[in-house]
């Protein structure tokens, strides 16, 4: 599904985000991106998403070479990739439906099936009866889930979560942990970067720790801390 | 592009431009101005062209001749007259005739010439010329000419008449730079604050997987609804002043061979409303281009 071989990202003030990492992640998988802040977690996820290639090494996403795609076909590499941000990036003027289907309707979807998709995304969140609200009369949970609802919506093969729960409080975490897990289940592969280290430890799933841009450690069903 | 993308797109450019809504109208304001100011001038050469048209039609050269010419020589002149480049007709008028016409143009002044013992015009050719352009050029060539005294044509209102015409032309292609320009600046610089105030969506956009063109389109629709409106605008406004005007002459100045609404100018309203969107466009596409790095 996503194979980095031997990528490395140096910024322009020479910082080296990235050195040399190679992972292979397969379908279907859930991956916790663990390490401290500056270790390369989000520098990884932005390489994939194809929002920065690297300075050397290879990514391949679906069989298709993410450094080499012409930039043409750069969005339509993203919307197969859903994202969840820590600071959800919704859209405070329109509603929570719209939210959902402006997913749908940059992709040139049709009315009639975005109605259809962008209200089965809303159920499987939870949010049903909400749709007509706005994103500042929402919880910040309910809003990380209009979020996710958002990214799962044309049904992505990956869904990248970056800090999904930085600014949840423990229940509610725990709650779009379940979420998460069930999105998992349905068969999308599932890349999370987290500091959350009560999530990662009760999760059991592969956990990938980053350090100075480096992987140090790579454990199925593994902890946040390591063994 | 499905149904509900130029649903989207139409949606999305009117949003913008009334939450924009006083630059907006300035906008649509400028391009107003411009092409009214435009499509005025436009107006006057049309209408200029066909009074010099109308006095091509009517403006001859008299060219007239020595006292003591035979036939021959006046036929030969006649044959040299009528192959000169951009002659069209050559009339030999002969002083009987010349003499005649005079008397009957000072209907009864006539007594005048009871005192004279013989009739004091030459005879003369009445020339007509293909263009007004010509005129000064053909008169001097045909005075070098053996057995001709005088050449004399509306020297002074040819002159003036072409004078007017390239003064004309000149403001209209220099305002209508300056002022489409200036429109072009205004809708950039409207559609540049679109942009910025929606940057945030815009990124949203990005990593949803929006195209560069579902991106943009917007924003060019944006700019050239303004440049539309506008020239909607100045076509309306340029009908109604010209309607009036055109009445008042009918009136005061009849004889002006003015040209009437239907007929002839659907052409200068087509032109102001594509001209409209252009400068909509290319405004647009200076923002979109310049500050929209999708």
């Amino acid at each position: 599904m996503v194979r980095l071989y031997n990528v490395t990202k140096i910024y322009k003030n020479n910082s080296i985000a990235l050195n040399n990492v190679t992972l292979h992640i397969k379908k279907g998988e859930f991956i916790f991106l663990v390490g401290p802040s500056g270790a390369g977690k989000t520098t990884l996820t932005r390489l994939i998403f194809r929002e920065d290639i690297p300075t050397r090494g290879q990514i391949v996403f679906n069989g298709k070479n993410v450094v080499r795609m012409r930039p043409g076909e750069v969005p339509f590499h993203r919307r197969k990739i859903g994202m969840v941000f820590q600071d959800f990036r919704l859209l405070a003027q329109r509603t929570v439906y719209d939210n959902v289907a402006f997913a749908l309707q940059v992709t040139g979807t049709s009315n009639h099936r975005i109605k259809k998709l962008a209200l089965e995304a809303l159920k499987v969140v939870g949010l049903e009866g909400k749709e007509k609200m706005h994103p500042e009369q929402l919880s910040g949970g309910e809003q990380q889930r209009v979020c996710i609802a958002r990214a799962i919506v044309n049904n992505p093969l990956l869904l990248i979560a970056d800090e999904p729960t930085g600014n949840l409080d423990p229940g509610t975490s725990r709650e779009l942990m379940n979420l998460f897990k069930e999105i998992n289940g349905r068969g999308t592969t599932i890349i999370m970067a987290t500091h959350a280290w009560d999530i990662v430890d009760s999760m059991k799933k592969r956990v990938v720790a980053l350090s100075g841009g480096k992987v140090v450690r790579d454990e199925e069903s593994g902890d946040y801390h390591g063994a | 592009m499905g149904r509900s993308a130029v649903g989207y797109y139409f949606k999305e450019a009117f949003d913008s431009l009334f939450r924009n809504n006083w630059l907006s109208l300035a906008s649509i304001g400028v391009v107003t101005v411009s092409l009214f100011i435009f499509g005025c001038f436009l107006l006057i050469a049309i209408n200029t062209s066909a009074i010099i048209n109308t006095l091509e039609s009517m403006l001859e050269i008299n060219v007239f001749l020595e006292n003591n010419l035979n036939q021959s020589e006046i036929n030969h002149l006649n044959e040299e007259l009528k192959f000169l480049p951009g002659v069209s007709g050559v009339e030999f008028v002969p002083k009987e005739q010349a003499l005649e016409n005079m008397l009957t143009s000072l209907g009864n002044g006539k007594d005048i010439t009871d005192n004279l013992d013989e009739n004091p015009l030459p005879d003369s050719f009445r020339i007509k010329t293909n263009s007004v352009g010509l005129v000064p050029q053909i008169a001097a060539n045909i005075y070098k000419f053996k057995g001709v005294r005088n050449v004399i044509y509306g020297q002074e209102v040819v002159e003036r008449l072409l004078i007017v015409t390239r003064w004309i032309r000149t403001t209209c292609l220099t305002s209508i730079g300056v002022l489409g320009l200036a429109a072009i600046f205004l809708i950039s610089t409207t559609i540049r604050v679109s942009v910025f105030s929606r940057r945030k969506e815009i990124g949203i956009m990005k990593f949803l997987g929006a195209t560069n063109w579902f991106v943009r389109l917007p924003f060019l629709l944006e700019g050239v609804v303004l440049g539309f409106s506008g020239a909607l605008l100045a076509s309306i406004i340029v009908y109604l002043v010209y309607t009036i005007v055109i009445d008042k002459i009918a009136v005061t100045m009849p004889f002006l061979p003015v040209v009437g609404q239907i007929d002839k100018l659907a052409p200068v309203y087509w032109g102001l409303l594509i001209l409209g969107l252009l400068i909509g466009a290319a405004g647009s596409s200076i923002s979109v281009h310049r500050f929209l790095k999708v």
